[in-house]
């Protein structure tokens, strides 16, 4: 809570900065239209023009709030206008590829914690794949994925967005499930504890803090890989898309209330993963 | 002396199982040839590269560092080029990996050029301006723990943010050339690095610091000394990261307009042609872009934090 001040001081000023830096952007515009007239404009005039243009340079914040709002409450949620919809393509494809990424990086962890020779040699493999920016394999996998006649964009999606989502989810889990020390691995052995009872019972629930914090990581990752995902050519739904369809039709507004609505969900994303994680913390008994 | 016995048991219990596993995938192996003598080749040589990658592990040491990794490697390319080679599976789908080391030896000059556009021009020097203005923010919000605690917050979640989508606009205001992809870059570095920075520079001890205070050492002088070498480790973590982000920023702003060359506008143009080879040749490129770059700023990180736990051996 003592953040709060501080957060919202520091929001003034973006908006502030935001406001002036709109009316500098976009009085070029208005300066243009006036010369074209033959008349001289004062300050006073051209402020009020730089807030409500059709196509602005740099849309001031109120404009973008109306917009996303218009496209959040003002469609029927199935509408191909409305920012929900488009949202909520996107949302599937952040969660598919979020599931196939936990899988994968988990599954791999498992795989590396149990197996010297896999972490030799697929650990530096893992690592170098992270280097390779994935948006030059995303335009790619989709021509591909529909050659092969997969139909539909979700897989390819699902794909791009695995890739970035599993690495933080790898990272983690392989540290978590070597978390517990010799002490306690020493009391399962005294307990004559096999291999597959030691990891249910004491290396899967000591991994779990760190699961959770990668998996704020994760779903962030995989929401910024289904959104390039929905980049390149041919896309019509997903935020992604919209972000497109502004730039190709020159609507800035179309641009920035996607942008807008891509960090909104963004956000419920990361609250949400909390919110999972506070239900499984209470469920395991881990004391707050 | 208890280490031996316990040592002996595992090597032969290893060995068992290793035997264990070669009769059954040699089963399993001869079982499919009947059906799929092709499949066949490919699975037992797998099998074999497996065995060989887990001997090398087991007896050679501190040799199999780089070994092991490089054999793994070379096994995916060696099956890669067999699939191809066994199913006849069209160019268009998956070329390959002769096919596509041939196609970058016969266009280097046009890869050389896409790599000075994107990497050169755009991805470099947006990351050196976005992490030396990450850089010199955080040490003027360093002195106003009212700012820190406003803007860390925020930075976090901006740093979650898809920022690629502000691609387009910045598109819009730079231009198609250059300039726009490093703006591009810089938006997308500052965050993270200056997130990074920011936790850096708290990570200090309290004890450290008054020992500072007691040498009457100034508030620069306790930062110069004590505070940026402490948060060297964290500003560098924060570079690695961004140093993925650069090459994403400034391939994927050239999806939205470039000139006729640059590795992005190489990527989308060639996949719309289907000129798969010279796709995977550009992304050949890319990663040995990508994986240079970290490991340029590794080896700076080794210099720099040297006296950091993680980098004694």
């Amino acid at each position: 809570m003592r953040n709060v001040l501080p957060v919202l001081t520091v929001l003034c000023g973006i908006l502030v900065i935001w406001y002036a830096a709109a009316v500098w952007m976009n009085a070029t515009w208005v300066h243009d239209q006036a010369e074209r007239a033959g008349v001289t404009v004062t300050w006073a005039e051209v402020i009020p023009e730089t807030m409500a243009q059709e196509r602005p340079l740099l849309p001031p914040p109120h404009q973008v709030a109306a917009e996303l709002w218009q496209g959040i409450t003002g469609q029927a949620v199935t509408s191909k206008r409305s920012l929900v919809y488009h949202g909520y393509v996107t949302f599937k494809g952040t969660m598919m590829g979020f599931g196939l990424g936990i899988l994968t990086g988990v599954l791999l962890a498992m795989a590396i914690v149990r197996y010297r020779v896999v972490e030799m040699s697929v650990m530096p493999w893992a690592v170098i794949s992270q280097t390779i920016p994935i948006v030059a394999l995303a335009p790619m996998i989709i021509v591909v994925s529909s050659q092969m006649g997969l139909t539909g964009r979700d897989i390819p999606k699902a794909i791009i967005a695995a890739y970035l989502s599993f690495f933080p989810v790898l990272v983690s889990m392989v540290k978590g499930l070597r978390s517990p020390d010799q002490m306690q691995l020493d009391l399962l052995r005294t307990y004559g504890a096999g291999e597959w009872a030691t990891f249910v019972k004491l290396r899967l629930p000591a991994s779990m803090p760190y699961f959770f914090a990668s998996l704020k990581v994760a779903v962030a990752a995989s929401l910024v890989g289904t959104i390039v995902g929905e980049l390149p050519t041919g896309a019509i739904e997903g935020l992604g898309a919209r972000m497109l369809i502004g730039s190709q039709f020159g609507e800035p507004l179309i641009m920035w209330s996607a942008l807008f609505a891509a960090a909104i969900l963004a956000g419920l994303l990361i609250v949400g993963v909390g919110a999972v994680e506070r239900m499984v913390r209470l469920r395991m008994g881990v004391p707050e | 002396m208890s280490d031996k016995p316990a040592h002996w048991t595992m090597e032969t219990f290893a060995t068992i199982q290793t035997m264990k596993f070669v009769a059954g995938a040699g089963v399993g192996v001869a079982a499919v040839a009947f059906a799929d003598p092709g499949l066949a080749g490919i699975l037992g040589f797998w099998v074999i590269a497996c065995i060989i990658n887990v001997w090398v592990v087991r007896f050679l040491g501190d040799f199999s560092h780089w070994l092991a990794p490089v054999l793994f490697g070379a096994t995916v390319l060696l099956v890669w080029e067999m699939v191809v080679a066994v199913y006849a599976i069209s160019p268009v789908i998956l070329p390959a990996p002769s096919a596509i080391a041939a196609k970058i030896a016969t266009s280097l000059p046009i890869l050389w050029t896409d790599f000075a556009q994107t990497v050169l021009k755009g991805a470099i020097p947006g990351f050196l301006i976005g992490a030396s203005a990450a850089f010199v923010t955080a040490i003027l919000i360093d002195r106003s723990p009212f700012l820190q605690r406003g803007l860390l917050p925020i930075g976090n979640f901006v740093a979650a943010l898809p920022i690629v989508g502000l691609a387009p606009i910045l598109v819009m205001w730079f231009g198609f050339d250059w300039q726009s992809k490093a703006a591009v870059v810089v938006v997308m570095v500052f965050f993270p690095i200056l997130v990074n920075l920011v936790a850096g520079l708290q990570a200090s001890e309290r004890m450290q610091a008054d020992l500072m205070a007691t040498w009457g050492a100034s508030y620069w002088q306790a930062l110069w000394k004590l505070r940026l070498p402490a948060a060297m480790p964290f500003f560098f973590n924060g570079l690695k990261i961004a140093s993925t982000l650069a090459l994403i920023g400034a391939i994927v702003a050239e999806f939205f307009g470039s000139p006729v060359y640059g590795m992005g506008f190489r990527i989308s143009t060639e996949v719309g042609r289907l000129g798969l080879d010279m796709v995977w040749a550009t992304i050949a490129v890319a990663a040995l872009a990508g994986s240079a770059l970290y490991g340029l700023i590794t080896l700076i990180e080794r210099g720099v934090t040297f006296w950091h736990p993680s980098q004694r051996h």
